[in-house]
């Protein structure tokens, strides 16, 4: 009898069921708190919350708790929230040059004003599986006080060589940035847009992307010009008051790549600016961007575009892992209809084929 | 009804947007109109943008058959059908006549179409021309010059190799004489229901952040030539089941030796037709 | 209804916002895919002079913040931007070429059409929506229609435009994909001639 398709609606209820009870596993465990993994998994949290665009440490916990620690689906669950939120209003820029310093380091000056600040990073440590954790965390070992306290001001190393006239300035950025969740990207992007595109961007994807550009798929040749994270305050200016208020902290990660410039006929030699930015400490994520906004600026400094990580539609447009998530995976979906179309002509086209042999 | 989210999901805002968008595609036929489609709890891929076509025009009053491959029943249309009636509490047939809206992927239903219905196509790749051109910069400027050579090219090069155009579904059509627009991957065979149909039918493709439109009674051609007129598929079978001849059968295997039986893939037609022969 | 903000004359907008704005939509959308057809108005809030209640419940129901509006000169009364400005929240433009919806209370003194924003080759839904009031959608001449949403031909007799508005319309025609939308709004009813239609004779 025919019954493939039948039973459609009962066939997804029993799918939930099942899903959940993969996602709350052993019963004889304790069930995971949002605190938990907002708290432990923080880096799980700040990429949910970079790439749903969404800064809230709880929603995006919960995501990833809903998500069985899915980050992609995460991200989704997150954004598809993200959705039926209302808009207030705009924030002013955040001054990450005031940011309260928790890591700072550049790669380009020994030293600089502030200091480097190491502060919390992997980037020492030795990658071995640390089993003491496996055994309910053992000791910690203290953090030690800082000898000195962090200098109040902690110049960006861009503003630096910006005082000296070696890189080019950041330019006024337009008076409204545009915003790609309300309007649809028109080609070509400004760079508003762009590194709006970059920041919610796939982690893994803009990481491929920004090492081929290392790898002579680009023409960057970049330096870490500063990484800084920390804590600024957000400001919004009410309608009704008329001056800024601040409604809030937030923890973000910037980074500014310095990249060479031959100069050109109208722009003498200096260094360019890559600019990458995270919620959170996504620092890997931060400078893959940094890298890749560089590479999509070849067609603005008048570089040649000839590799993928210069191409803007083929960056921009394929960025996203919450569409190409969806639609790599539509491919489940069932295409009978078409596979049918196909298989008549290839019978037939077959068909054609033994007759003309004949 | 689940009262947690506006209705039909949707901001007012949103839906504004998205009306907009509606009116003008409406008024150049067939021409991709760029709107800020949002992310909605449902993958992209899976009808993000006839989801928000329905959401942007559904109300109270309206009556809801969602199809995928024709059927009612098939997974992603429950999930579509369920997801509107949670939102909105409208009601849902499966009976193509009694629908005001009908949103579907891949089919046409078999049933004419009548005045007032509103048909909702969903759309994974908006662009006819993007198998020529991946560029949108470069598509855009051919759509603002009506050049479409390149197109008729790719059809003709079929017929220099098979001898006729091997494109079965998502076959390319001309619509008020004017815009080369994507029908969905509906198979050919449907793409004549398109031509001076009654009813209203919206595309909505929500990843590519399109949508677009055909109004009643507005010429929609298959692209063809002189001496390779477009013709649709037909079939040696009748349908298993309501023993058409007139409807696009899906082949279901039922075997392993190669038994295979045909049925129509939409089933509300195949139904309709099996309770009028019990009578 | 309630009595909103007495004080300040400002009328109310509609009094159930997510449906009246989808039943007017609806009528919109029969109106543009219709050419010619007259719509019953599904819903009649109260408007400020000179609006009628169509063209109010049409601009409540499409134009807001992202949306920048023109009013012609008539329509420039303090009740009118005040009602606006609160409902809609839409920037209000001088320059017509700017607009993504105009607002005509009286077609006699209006610009030609040909002043609004007509799109581009590439862009040709950037173009201005008009949302223009008349008197009745019957006391005119007779306009013979063709074109998309028209199964044979229709009819439409809009009153009160001015003598030059019939050559307007053809003009804008020729353009096409590029030109104006227009929405008639009766006190009443409402039709629309979206660029698509060709006007006979």
């Amino acid at each position: 009898m025919y019954v493939a398709v039948k039973g459609g609606e009962k066939a997804i209820d029993n799918a939930h069921a099942l899903m959940a009870d993969g996602r709350r596993g052993d019963e004889n465990v304790a069930e995971l708190s949002l605190e938990q993994i907002s708290g432990q998994l923080s880096l799980a949290v700040e990429r949910v919350m970079t790439e749903g665009s969404v800064y809230d440490r709880d929603l995006a916990a919960l995501a990833l708790k809903q998500a069985q620690g899915d980050a992609v689906e995460a991200i989704f669950l997150l954004r598809a929230y993200r959705t039926t939120l209302p808009r207030f209003g705009s924030s002013l820029p955040v001054e990450t040059g005031a940011m309260a310093i928790r890591r700072r380091i550049s790669a380009a000056f020994k030293d600089l004003p502030g200091g480097q600040i190491l502060g919390p990073t992997y980037d020492y440590t030795h990658r071995l599986l640390d089993f003491a954790l496996a055994a309910q965390g053992g000791d910690r070992p203290p953090v030690a006080e800082n000898a000195e306290p962090v200098e109040d001001s902690m110049p960006r190393v861009t503003d630096v060589l910006g005082h000296q006239g070696l890189i080019e300035t950041s330019g006024e950025g337009a008076e409204m940035p545009g915003d790609l969740t309300r309007q649809p990207l028109n080609y070509p992007a400004g760079r508003d847009l762009r590194l709006q595109n970059l920041a919610r961007a796939d982690e893994g994807f803009v990481l491929a992307l920004a090492y081929s550009s290392q790898r002579g798929y680009g023409n960057t040749h970049p330096f870490a010009g500063e990484i800084r994270m920390g804590e600024v305050a957000v400001e919004l200016v009410p309608e009704e008051l008329g001056f800024a208020i601040e409604i809030g902290e937030i923890t973000l990660t910037e980074c500014q790549m310095v990249n060479q410039f031959k100069g050109s006929k109208t722009v003498p030699p200096q260094f360019t600016r890559g600019y990458g930015i995270s919620f959170g400490q996504c620092e890997r994520k931060a400078m893959a961007m940094a890298l890749v906004d560089r590479t999509l600026r070849a067609e603005d400094l008048g570089e040649l575009v000839t590799n993928p990580a210069q191409d803007q539609e083929f960056v921009l447009s394929h960025s996203d892992n919450v569409e190409a998530s969806g639609f790599v995976q539509h491919l489940k979906l069932p295409h009978y209809v078409d596979f049918q179309s196909e298989l008549e002509m290839i019978r037939r086209l077959r068909r054609e084929n033994a007759e003309a042999a004949q | 009804m689940n009262t947690g989210y506006n209705f039909a999901y949707l901001d007012e805002q949103t839906k504004r947007m998205l009306r907009r968008a509606i009116l003008k595609a409406v008024a150049i036929p067939g021409y991709q109109v760029p709107f800020g489609s949002r992310e909605m709890p449902l993958p992209y891929g899976w009808g993000t943008g006839g989801i928000q076509v329905t959401a942007a025009v559904i109300g109270a009053d309206d009556t809801l058959k969602v199809i995928d491959q024709g059927a009612d029943d098939t997974t992603n249309a429950v999930s579509i059908r369920r997801f509107f009636a949670r939102t909105t509490g409208v009601a849902t047939t499966e009976k193509t006549v009694d629908a005001t809206i009908i949103q579907t992927r891949h089919r046409i239903p078999e049933t004419p179409l009548s005045d007032g219905q509103i048909m909702v196509y969903q759309v994974p790749i908006p662009e006819p021309l993007r198998w020529l051109e991946p560029r949108e910069t470069e598509t855009r400027k051919m759509h603002a010059l009506a050049d479409y050579g390149a197109m008729h090219v790719k059809l003709y090069e079929d017929i220099a190799r098979y001898g006729h155009i091997a494109t079965t579904y998502d076959y390319p059509v001309l619509v008020n004489d004017r815009y080369l627009m994507r029908p969905s991957p509906i198979p050919k065979f449907d793409n004549p229901k398109m031509d001076h149909s009654p009813a209203l039918q919206l595309f909505g493709a929500g990843r590519e952040k399109r949508i677009y439109a055909v109004p009643p009674y507005t010429s929609v051609k298959s692209l063809d030539f002189e001496d390779h007129p477009f013709e649709v598929q037909r079939w040696d079978q009748a349908c298993a089941l309501c023993g058409s001849t007139e409807s696009f059968l899906d082949e279901v295997v039922t075997d392993d030796q190669g038994g295979r039986m045909y049925v129509c893939s939409d089933s509300d037609y195949c139904g309709e037709r099996q309770k009028d022969q019990m009578q | 209804m309630n009595a909103f903000a007495p004080e300040t004359g400002l009328l109310p907008g509609f009094s159930d916002p997510v449906a009246q704005s989808q039943k007017t939509f609806r009528a919109v959308l029969e109106a543009t895919s219709r050419p010619g057809t007259i719509v019953s108005a599904p819903a009649l809030p109260l408007a400020p002079a000179p609006l009628n209640p169509v063209a109010a419940a049409l601009v409540l129901a499409l134009v807001d913040y992202e949306t920048p509006l023109w009013l012609d000169p008539a329509c420039r009364q303090p009740a009118v931007v005040e009602y606006l400005r609160f409902h809609c929240g839409c920037p209000l433009v001088d320059d017509p070429a700017q607009a993504a919806f105009a607002l005509v209370v009286d077609a006699q003194t209006m610009p030609p059409l040909s002043a609004f924003h007509l799109g581009s080759d590439e862009y040709p839904d950037r173009s201005t929506t008009l949302i223009i009031q008349v008197p009745n959608l019957d006391g005119g001449d007779n306009w013979r229609l063709k074109g998309p949403g028209i199964r044979d031909q229709a009819i439409l007799s809009a009153g009160h435009l001015p003598a030059a508005f019939k050559s307007w319309v053809q003009d804008n025609h020729l353009l096409f994909p590029r030109g104006v939308d227009l929405l008639f709004a009766a006190p009443a009813q409402l039709a629309g001639l979206p660029r698509s239609t060709l006007l006979e004779g």
